[in-house]
């Protein structure tokens, strides 16, 4: 059975305020995005009988649906890192086909930026649990964050495939100048190529603006199966194709480090969506790193293997290009809490109902999402399509 | 040497070996004769064909620097940037992670593929790290 057209999106919202909000904690800002999702589906919270999140501590879906009110049917908070969100959405998808749930609710909330200076117990994640391999082979040697690991992936990337710095900061530059047209943009002051190449070092081959952003944000999406959805007061954006796929957890555990699973979950995707890459009108993947963008398009076939920096040139990606990508100013500019799938897929289903303005690109029927998670450990992608 | 600040390793049932050996200035990588390949992280199991009967074996310490990162903001406690993050790819063929040290940490100084060897860093009475430094250097 194919999940294609089974379910759509049918709400779709952030927080009220997303950058630094210094007076919300992470699971208001779920309940607070979860409140505009359902408001902007016209779905009551009642009517929610399957809850889909990670992050919200680590029994994160019993713990949300305490926090809301809502005793779900059914449940998962399956977490792959930044992708997890945009993973739920086919998960939510199989349920309702399978008639276990009708209304599904998928949240978010992360305060990346205030959650610093939070009093309390730091720490919990899986690099800091002394029997996990990480922490015994990675950690001693001062790798960490994401910006130590995918900044060796990105160096062995270039020299491969002979990818430079300049290619790289097309990506940050032509993101910046889809942040200019949106309000909501954490950074829209100019930025060159130039600007990039002369910005202080992160984590060598990484400038700072080869880096995302690091918010405060939350958002949520409702799905519902198919003939609920054509009676929804907004368009419904349709779940064509879906794939979830996950290669490792460490870069020690990549074959190449030049690869992503992008390549598996991007294939089951086309395959179930039936349409072909030219097909798609709009590209919303995570840019973790201008690098992590990069490489995506080549692991989902947009271009061959180690033609990524080729591609991007030349402006390709930024409004008025061949190829609209990121259109909300991306992780690298619009915000970037954390796991930033949610507001990938938010965007895909602001561009394909219209909803856009200035940065509306026109005529946008079909929307390819793709998600990173971990060290490029896991991604989840989907093809949307506007009714 | 008690007051060494950054991370040290808890080795767990299965990578005590490569711990002990550390400590002996050895690199002994878990191998699967049934594979007649190494792997790593230790493991009980190969995890390719998933046998349980594994043995150690003693590399050599050579090898080649696959892919490398200079940290220029700490990214663990007690590290003082700059530092070179690497994974290296050792001659018998499993990888590791580790410190490249032996160089100053410029971009003209360290390429991929560049030859590497073990040095051994004793960082507490306890706890030795395989690092890696140009070859012949």
């Amino acid at each position: 059975m194919s999940l294609k057209n089974k379910v759509a999106i049918v709400g779709a919202d952030e927080t009220d305020d997303i950058g630094i909000v210094p007076n919300m904690t992470p699971i208001m800002m779920h309940a607070q995005a979860a409140r505009n999702a359902l408001r902007d589906a016209g779905i009551d919270k009642s009517e929610v009988d399957g809850v889909f999140t990670a992050g919200a501590g680590m029994m994160a879906s019993t713990q949300l649906c305490e926090y809301l009110g809502i005793i779900p049917r059914y449940t998962d908070c399956t977490m792959t890192g930044g992708s997890s969100f945009v993973i739920h959405v086919e998960h939510a998808a199989a349920a309702i086909a399978a008639g276990l749930c009708n209304v599904a609710l998928i949240t978010h909330g992360e305060t990346g930026f205030s959650g610093r200076n939070r009093r309390g117990p730091r720490g919990g994640g899986f690099a800091f649990d002394t029997t996990m391999p990480a922490t015994q082979f990675e950690v001693p040697f001062g790798v960490g964050g994401a910006p130590s690991t995918y900044s060796m992936a990105a160096m062995r990337h270039m020299h491969e495939y002979g990818t430079t710095s300049e290619q790289l900061a097309e990506v940050a530059v032509a993101t910046r100048k889809w942040a200019q047209l949106n309000p909501r943009a954490f950074m829209r002051d100019d930025l060159t190529i130039d600007d990039v190449l002369a910005s202080r070092w992160v984590s060598y081959p990484f400038h700072i603006f080869d880096c995302c952003l690091v918010t405060d944000a939350g958002g949520a999406v409702v799905v519902v199966g198919a003939d609920r959805a054509r009676a929804m007061k907004k368009k419904p954006v349709w779940v064509l194709g879906s794939g979830e796929a996950s290669t490792h957890q460490s870069l020690l555990g990549m074959d190449d480090v030049t690869r992503t699973p992008a390549r598996y979950s991007g294939k089951a995707a086309f395959d179930m969506a039936g349409v072909t890459h030219a097909d798609i009108d709009v590209v919303e993947v995570y840019d973790s790193f201008t690098y992590t963008a990069m490489v995506t398009l080549e692991e989902l076939g947009f271009c061959a293997k180690g033609e990524g920096g080729p591609f991007v040139s030349k402006q390709r990606t930024a409004p008025g290009g061949a190829f609209p990508m990121n259109t909300n100013g991306g992780g690298l500019s619009y915000t970037h809490p954390g796991m930033y799938g949610m507001f990938i897929l938010i965007e895909a289903v602001r561009q394909l109902r219209g909803e856009c303005g200035a940065r509306q690109v026109a005529g946008a029927k079909l929307a390819l999402v793709n998600a990173t998670g971990g060290m490029l450990s896991a991604t989840g992608t989907l093809i949307l399509g506007g009714d | 040497m008690a007051e060494y600040a950054k991370p040290i390793p808890y080795p767990s049932p299965e990578t005590q070996p490569f711990w002990d050996a550390c400590k002996r200035h050895e690199l002994l990588l878990p191998y699967c004769p049934t594979c007649a390949d190494f792997f790593f992280y230790p493991r009980q199991f190969c995890p390719r064909c998933f046998s349980w009967e594994i043995e150690w074996r003693r590399c050599s310490g050579k090898g080649t620097l696959y892919t490398f990162a200079i940290q220029m903001r700490p990214q663990t406690m007690g590290f003082t940037p700059p530092y070179v993050t690497a994974i290296v790819q050792l001659e018998e063929g499993p990888r590791l992670m580790t410190n490249l040290v032996g160089v100053e940490p410029m971009p003209e100084n360290i390429r991929c593929d560049m030859p590497v060897e073990v040095v051994w860093e004793d960082v507490t009475d306890d706890v030795t790290l395989p690092m890696f430094k140009p070859a012949g250097v």
